[in-house]
């Protein structure tokens, strides 16, 4: 792969004091790259002295050069609105630091925690549903102010300690309807179904228990159905037939 | 010597293969006859009475090329699915009774499963992320313990659908496809500007109807159609890159194989190389002759399950119409997979 140009925000030298008496270079510390995902690069350092990941997309060569920008300002401002929505909510999430959409970054809290997905053989049962109750918890909140995650995976689930932690909101929308909160569920649920088939029954009633202790469950049911209706909607599903016919 | 001969009857076309597993030019004969609308899309029962017209032509051109009599065949595959039904039927009713009068095996093969198949025989691909872009199928997958699994698809048209439907509705086309491109593809060449449609993706998954809808009312609105092409086409290719760059990343793979006739286009391809560049993976584009439906792949794949036995009764060979690539056990990989990941 190509060594990555960085943004010139992160090569210039920084100069402004800050109340905490930071100065130029010190503002931001990049140590490493901790991750090479399909859409962004995250790095690891720190801001002001605080634990921090930038998270930066980069041009993508494959894209209509208009669309790129448009796409990555677009994201990474969505991105770090919601973060700060969720926050608000009382949803566990990295505290924003720092956001330019023009060079497509966003400088964020850094959880020391252990992503959920990697972490889910090594739990109890309990323990395991007990993270998962509160993914739907925060998947309920999230929902009752029009906030649909977008990517609702097991790998975007951090655990620190007694805490849980919302990651990668990348791809989230903030006028969400039935349909994207639909999608949401649809897709943790089908992250438990690929990554941990042999769990998966128990920790999505779980994750719904927790769902409908805060979205109550005549929500909980609509949002079901809307499961049931996209997952029937897949192309080549059998189920479907079998509803036609009855 | 395995001879399987295969019948491919899922949409459009009715192909006949017949191949020699153990031959370099394995391909003994590549008959077909394509339905072709004169206006509209496919109309399945019109398909159906297509194919069963030309079924016994295709069927005897294909064992001519071979220069093989059915007796000589060890077995027969047939498509059972997915795809249109009363087309499916065709196909699955001269199988089975090919293999009932003469007493051959009947080997079942599922019709995505025979496009990965063949791609990967002829690209010569170990392992790839498979983009499979069709007119009824948009999914990228890859071999995880024993299936293809689907890492991401359509929720719910596919690509090649919205692009024959937008055409239709503006009146691009038909025909779709002009000198090998795309009537969209060739219209968004003049586009200029990039206008606002959604891109929509979901997670691994991707979804056109809404793009097809607004791309439609920019249309009535009197918007330039050439900027609502290129609009279109940045869209809907972008939002399958970008799954499949996610499947790369995911799976840590390193190669990706484009199958269907979607990707015939040269502007996604383009794309894809681009992509596959970023990510230091190689492209597998399979030669549009085999991209596109045809019983070799059939032949082929079925070939493949006969070599590990497994048949159907000619009673229980019932058509699929949704059988989805993910519910098939793909055995020969295993064994093919192993050794590649000692030889990494």
């Amino acid at each position: 792969m190509e060594e990555p140009t960085l943004s010139p925000i992160l090569e210039a030298e920084v100069v402004f004091s800050t109340p905490q008496g930071f100065r130029g270079r010190e503002v931001l510390v990049l140590e490493s790259i901790i991750a090479c995902g399909a859409e962004a690069l995250l790095i690891r350092g720190k801001f002001m002295g605080l634990p921090a990941i930038v998270k930066w997309r980069p041009q993508k060569p494959y894209r209509h050069p208009l669309f790129d920008k448009r796409l990555r300002y677009e994201r990474t401002l969505a991105e770090a609105k919601t973060l700060h929505r969720a926050k608000k909510l009382g949803v566990l999430v990295p505290s924003v630091f720092y956001v330019d959409p023009d060079s497509s970054i966003i400088i964020m809290e850094y959880i020391d925690g252990k992503i959920f997905k990697e972490y889910i053989n090594e739990l109890s049962i309990d323990d395991a549903c007990t993270v998962s109750r509160e993914v739907g918890k925060y998947a309920a909140l999230l929902h009752s102010d029009g906030i649909a995650h977008g990517d609702l995976t097991t790998s975007n689930v951090v655990v620190k300690g007694e805490d849980v932690y919302l990651i990668d909101f990348g791809l989230s929308v903030t006028s969400a309807d039935l349909e994207d909160v639909g999608i949401d569920v649809h897709i943790y649920l089908r992250s438990l179904e690929s990554a941990h088939y042999a769990l998966c029954k128990e920790l999505f009633e779980c994750f719904m228990q927790g769902y409908r202790a805060v979205a109550g469950s005549d929500y909980a049911e609509k949002v079901l159905r809307k499961v049931k209706e996209i997952r029937l909607r897949g192309r080549y599903v059998k189920e479907r037939r079998r509803v036609v016919e009855e | 010597m395995v001879k399987v001969l295969g019948i491919e009857s899922t949409a459009h076309t009715f192909g006949v293969g017949v191949v020699d597993i153990e031959k370099d030019n394995f391909i003994l004969a590549d008959a077909r006859a394509q339905y072709s609308p004169a206006v509209g899309g496919i109309h399945p029962r019109e398909a159906a009475r297509f194919m069963a017209e030309n079924a016994p032509k295709v069927l005897r051109s294909a064992l001519e090329e071979a220069k093989l009599k059915i007796r000589e065949l060890d077995a027969i595959a047939v498509a059972l699915g997915p795809g249109l039904g009363p087309c499916l039927r065709v196909g699955a009713t001269v199988a089975r009774t090919l293999a009932a009068y003469y007493e051959k095996p009947l080997v079942p093969v599922n019709h995505a499963v025979a496009h990965v198949e063949i791609g990967i025989k002829l690209t010569g691909a170990k392992d790839p992320v498979v983009v499979y872009l069709s007119g009824g199928n948009t999914l990228v997958a890859a071999f995880v313990e024993g299936r293809y699994r689907v890492f991401g698809e359509t929720l719910d048209i596919a690509l090649g659908n919205l692009l024959d439907v937008f055409a239709r509705e503006v009146g691009l086309g038909p025909p779709y496809v002009v000198k090998g491109v795309h009537v969209v593809d060739a219209c968004a060449e003049k586009g200029e500007e990039v206008l606002d449609l959604p891109y929509v993706v979901r997670g691994q998954d991707v979804a056109f109807s809404g793009l097809l809808t607004a791309a439609l009312r920019l249309f009535k609105k009197g918007k330039k159609l050439e900027d609502i092409c290129l609009t279109l086409r940045e869209m809907a290719y972008n939002a399958v890159v970008e799954v499949a760059a996610r499947c790369l990343v995911h799976t840590g793979k390193r190669e990706v194989m484009l199958v269907g006739g979607v990707t015939a286009s040269p502007y996604l391809r383009e794309k894809f190389e681009k992509m596959c560049k970023l990510y230091d993976a190689e492209l597998r584009v399979v030669p549009p002759r085999y991209a596109v439906d045809n019983g070799v792949m059939i032949a082929w794949t079925g070939a493949l399950a006969y070599s590990k036995g497994i048949v159907v009764p000619v009673e229980d060979a019932v058509i699929r119409q949704r059988w989805r690539i993910d519910e098939v056990d793909i055995p020969w990989r295993n064994q093919l997979y192993r050794r590649f990941l000692r030889q990494k």
